[in-house]
C-alpha cells in the first residue's frame, strides 16, 4: 500500500563557474511569473560584475529564514510543500526589510509594482533549472533538501564574484571588482 | 509594429541636446532595424552630401540600433553603424551582448549619436533618464579597466540617483579602448572585454566624437510581440537544433585554426602566402585543455554559447584573459603572422582586446607589414627598430601597441591595410598593393577562396557591399541562406547568425520575424523587396564614398591580387583563380541583383524599389565610370 506523504522539499544547487551567462533562466523565470520576457522582474538575476564571471543570484531558502522573520506585515511565509519563501503580494508593502535581513541581499523590488520578488521554486518545478539543464550547462540542478548548510550560499554578488575571479582569472583579477 | 520599443534616442554631443524620435512604420517594414535602418537613416540625413562627409568628422552619425528580433531570437546583438572610415560606405557591424536587450527594456530601439563632445564623455541611460558624463578619468584606460571602472561607477550612480530596494544589476556597456580614442581606423566598438563590432572601424568614429562608452540599464520588459506563444514555440525549435550540434557548442569556431588550414586550405598564413598547414600543435584540443576556464560562454538567450574563456596562468604571458580565441583571431593573430603557438595566440588576442583594436584588421595589416619586411621593402629602421619576423610574438605585440597609440610606423598602419599600402607605396616608390589582402578598404576575413573548399565564392568578397567582411559575402542564388540578402536580414533583425546554422530551413527566421512583428514576411518577398532595397542603398553609398577614397567597380570590385596567385602548398597546391571566371561570376551577380555591367544599380530597378533619389545621386557615378 502506498502511503501518501508530503512531497520532499527541493533545493537548487548552484555551480557558478558553470554559468554560461546565457540568461535563459531570466527569460524562463520572468515568462513564467510575468508572462513577458523581463530580466529585471526575474526572481533569478544573473549578475556580471566582471565579464565571464556570471552569478545567478536568487533565494537559497536559509535554514532560519531571516527574511520571513524580518517582515513587519507577515507577508512572507514558508511553503510547507517546497520550503520556498512565498510572498503575499496583497500584504507586502515593499518596505525592503527582507532585503536588509538577507545575508546575500537577494530579494529585490518589482520594477513596476511595490512588491518584493523572491524565488518561489515555481511551486516545486523551477523553470530556471529546466532551461539550464536542457542546455547541458548544469549551473543549476535540483537536489533534495535535507539538512545541509544552504545559508552559506546567501552571499552578495560582489562576494561571490571576488571568489570566482580569483579561481578563474587569478588573484590579481580581484582588484577589478 | 510589435517587437519594437517604438522610439529612438538622439544625443547630440556638440550641444548636449537629447531627444526622442519615432520611426515611420512604413520605413520599419522595409528596413527592419539594425543594418537596414542604419543605412536608411544615414541616407536620409547625410545622403545629399555623402561624398563630402568625413567619417571621422563631427558631421558623421554613429548609430547603435537593435532590431525586432533582438532579445527574442536566441543570441542578443546590437548593430553599430555610421559612415565607415574603412570603406567610406555603410557597414552594419554587429556585436554580441546584452546592450540591445537593456536598450529595448529602457524603451529605445536604438541610439543616434551626432556631433562631437568637447571633452571625453560617456553616456549613462537608465530607462528614460539620460546623462552625459565626464570621462576624463577613464580616457586612456584599456578595455578591461574601462569595463571594471564603469561597472562599479554606474552601479553606484544608479544606487544614489535612482534608489531602489534591492541591488542594482550592472548596466550593459559598449566602449572603446585606446585605439578608438586615437582614431585608429581599425578600432572596434567593444563589449564585455572580448566582444567587438570590428568591421567598419566604428571605434574610431566613437573616438572622434570623444565618446568613451555608453552604459544602459532598462528595467522594463522587452516590447510586446504579436504572438508570444508562437515566439516561444519557435525559440524552442531554434534551441532544439542548436543543442543537437554539441561539437559546435563545445568548440565554437575554435576548431578552425587547425581545420581551415589542414582540411580546406583556406587559412591565411604569413599574409596569405600560403593557405595550408598541418600544425597539430595548433589544434582546438590544445586551446581547450590548456587555457579554457569556461567552456560555454554566451550572451542573452543563446543556446549555443560557443564562446569560451581562455586564461594564461603562468609564464611570460601570465594574466592574459580573452575569449576562445575564435577562428578569425586564431588565424589573423596566429597563422597569418606565422604564429602556431596557442599560448602566443591567446596572449595577442587578449592584448588586442585591451587596446580596442580589431583582431582581423590588425592581423591583416601586421601580416602585410611583415611581408614587406620579408621582402626588404620595409627595414627595421622603418619599423622603429622592430625586426618583424614571422612568428615573433613580441615583435607583433609591440607593433600592435604602436598601432593603437599611433606611434612611429603605427601611425601609418593605423589607417588599415589599404591606406597603409598607398602611403608606404608613396614613400618607398614601390607599388605594394599586390601584398595588401583587402577589398575596398576592408581586410578580408580569414576564409580563402583559392582552394574552393571553403564557403566564400570567388566573387564573394569582390561583390559584397561590406567588402572584405566574411560575415556578409555575395552569394547566389539570392535566396540562399548564405546570400548577402539573408545576412542583411540577420543584421537588420539584429540577431546571431550562429543560431541559424542548424535550422533545417531558413524560413524559420521569417516565421520568427512574423511572430514578433505581426507583419507577414516571406523569403521571396524579402529578396525582391526590403532586402534588395537595403543592398542597393548600401551599394550606392559605397560607390559615392569619399572624401578621401573613391571606388571604381571596374577596378575595385575584385579580389586582392594575392588571390590570383596559385596556392603553393598542401593538397590544393597549384589551384588558381582565373580572372576570367571572376569576371563572369561578377557579371552574373550584377545581373541577379540589378546592377548594370559597370556595377552601378540600374535606374529601372531603383525606380521599381522606390529609390528615385538614389538613382539621381548615382548620375555622377555613372558619368565617372563611363
Amino acid at each position: 500500500m502506498v502511503v501518501a506523504r508530503k512531497k520532499e522539499p527541493i533545493w537548487i544547487a548552484r555551480d557558478f563557474s558553470r554559468c554560461s551567462g546565457c540568461r535563459r533562466c531570466e527569460i524562463a523565470c520572468s515568462f513564467f511569473h510575468e508572462g513577458k520576457i523581463w530580466p529585471e522582474a526575474s526572481r533569478i538575476r544573473v549578475f556580471m560584475l566582471l565579464p565571464g564571471i556570471e552569478v545567478p543570484h536568487f533565494c537559497v531558502q536559509c535554514e532560519d529564514y531571516p527574511c520571513v522573520e524580518a517582515c513587519p506585515v507577515k507577508a512572507l511565509s514558508i511553503s510547507d510543500e517546497t520550503g520556498a519563501v512565498l510572498v503575499n503580494s496583497e500584504s507586502c508593502t515593499g518596505c525592503g526589510n527582507c532585503i536588509k535581513a538577507c545575508p546575500g541581499a537577494v530579494p529585490h523590488i518589482h520594477p513596476e509594482k511595490r512588491v518584493i520578488l523572491i524565488c518561489d521554486l515555481c511551486g516545486g518545478d523551477p523553470k530556471c533549472v529546466k532551461v539550464c539543464r536542457e542546455g547541458g550547462w548544469n549551473a543549476l540542478t535540483i537536489v533534495m533538501r535535507r539538512d545541509d548548510s544552504y545559508k552559506l550560499y546567501a552571499r552578495t554578488p560582489e562576494d561571490i564574484t571576488r571568489d570566482l575571479a580569483a579561481k578563474l582569472y587569478g588573484r590579481e583579477a580581484r582588484e577589478l571588482i | 509594429m510589435k517587437g519594437y520599443a517604438g522610439k529612438l534616442l538622439e544625443i547630440d554631443l556638440s550641444t548636449g541636446n537629447i531627444k526622442e524620435t519615432k520611426v515611420d512604420e512604413a520605413i520599419l517594414k522595409d528596413y527592419i532595424g539594425g543594418r537596414g535602418l542604419a543605412t536608411k537613416i544615414l541616407w536620409d540625413r547625410l545622403g545629399a552630401n555623402w561624398d563630402n562627409i568625413d567619417p571621422l568628422g563631427p558631421e558623421n552619425l554613429l548609430l547603435f540600433l537593435t532590431g525586432p528580433l533582438t532579445g527574442f531570437f536566441p543570441g542578443g546583438r546590437i548593430c553599430v553603424s555610421g559612415k565607415s572610415p574603412q570603406n567610406n560606405g555603410v557597414i552594419g557591424s554587429t556585436v554580441a551582448g546584452e546592450f540591445g536587450i537593456e536598450l529595448k527594456c529602457a524603451g529605445y530601439d536604438g541610439l543616434i549619436i551626432s556631433g562631437q563632445a568637447e571633452r571625453p564623455v560617456y553616456i549613462l541611460i537608465k530607462d528614460s533618464e539620460v546623462e552625459i558624463k565626464r570621462a576624463d578619468h577613464i580616457w586612456g584606460l584599456d578595455g578591461k579597466r574601462t569595463v571594471a571602472t564603469l561597472t562599479k561607477e554606474c552601479r553606484k550612480i544608479m544606487e544614489e540617483n535612482y534608489p531602489r530596494k534591492g541591488l542594482w544589476k550592472e548596466p550593459a556597456i559598449l566602449y572603446i579602448g585606446p585605439a578608438g580614442e586615437n582614431l585608429v581606423r581599425i578600432a572596434v566598438v567593444a563589449a564585455k572585454w572580448t566582444h567587438a563590432a570590428g568591421y567598419g572601424g566604428y571605434g574610431a568614429v566613437m573616438g572622434s566624437k570623444r565618446l568613451k562608452a555608453i552604459a544602459v540599464k532598462g528595467t522594463g520588459p522587452l516590447p510586446e510581440v504579436a504572438n508570444i506563444d508562437e515566439v516561444m514555440k519557435l525559440t524552442e525549435e531554434v534551441c532544439k537544433h542548436a543543442f543537437e550540434n554539441e561539437l559546435w557548442r563545445r568548440w565554437g569556431t575554435g576548431t578552425g585554426g587547425y581545420k581551415f588550414g589542414a582540411k580546406t586550405s583556406s587559412e591565411p598564413i604569413r599574409n596569405w602566402q600560403e593557405e595550408w598547414h598541418d600544425e597539430k600543435r595548433y589544434g582546438v584540443d590544445k586551446f581547450e585543455n590548456r587555457f579554457w576556464v569556461k567552456s560555454y560562454w554566451g550572451d542573452f538567450g543563446c543556446p549555443t554559447t560557443c564562446l569560451k574563456i581562455s586564461v594564461i596562468r603562468d609564464g611570460k604571458f601570465k594574466g592574459a584573459i580573452t575569449d576562445n580565441p575564435d577562428y578569425e583571431l586564431q588565424a589573423y593573430l596566429g597563422t597569418n603572422l606565422g604564429i602556431f603557438s596557442p599560448e602566443a595566440n591567446v596572449y595577442l588576442s587578449a592584448l588586442i582586446d585591451d587596446l580596442g583594436l580589431c583582431g582581423i584588421q590588425t592581423g591583416n595589416v601586421m601580416g602585410f607589414a611583415a611581408e614587406l619586411f620579408q621582402r626588404g621593402i620595409l627595414k627595421a629602421e622603418d619599423l622603429d627598430g622592430i625586426e618583424l619576423n614571422w612568428g615573433d610574438v613580441e615583435a607583433f605585440a609591440n607593433l600592435a601597441k604602436k598601432i593603437a597609440h599611433k606611434e612611429g610606423i603605427g601611425r601609418i598602419l593605423a589607417d588599415g591595410t589599404y591606406r597603409a599600402a598607398l602611403e608606404i607605396g608613396r614613400r618607398k616608390g614601390v607599388n605594394v598593393l599586390p601584398y595588401a589582402v583587402q577589398v575596398k578598404g576592408v581586410g578580408v576575413g580569414a576564409h580563402g577562396i583559392r582552394s574552393r573548399l571553403d564557403y566564400v565564392d570567388i566573387y564573394g568578397y569582390a561583390c559584397s557591399v561590406q567588402c572584405g567582411d566574411h560575415t556578409s559575402v555575395a552569394q547566389m542564388p539570392l535566396d540562399h541562406p548564405g546570400s548577402e540578402l539573408m545576412t542583411i536580414l540577420l543584421d537588420s533583425g539584429v540577431c546571431c547568425s550562429f543560431n541559424t546554422f542548424e535550422l533545417p530551413k531558413i524560413d524559420l527566421l521569417f516565421d520568427f520575424y512574423s511572430a514578433v512583428t505581426g507583419v507577414k514576411l516571406t523569403r521571396s518577398q524579402w529578396i525582391r523587396g526590403g532586402g534588395l532595397k537595403i543592398l542597393h542603398l548600401q551599394r550606392a553609398m559605397l560607390l559615392l564614398g569619399g572624401p578621401d577614397v573613391k571606388w571604381k567597380p571596374d577596378i575595385d570590385d575584385d579580389n586582392p591580387p594575392r588571390f590570383y596567385e596559385p596556392l603553393v602548398s598542401g593538397p590544393c597546391k597549384g589551384r588558381i583563380i582565373e580572372r576570367e571566371d571572376v569576371r563572369k561570376e561578377k557579371k552574373r551577380y550584377y545581373e541577379a541583383v540589378g546592377w548594370d555591367e559597370r556595377g552601378i544599380p540600374k535606374r529601372e530597378v531603383l525606380t521599381a524599389l522606390g529609390l528615385d533619389d538614389v538613382d539621381k545621386a548615382l548620375e555622377k557615378i555613372r558619368k565617372e565610370n563611363d
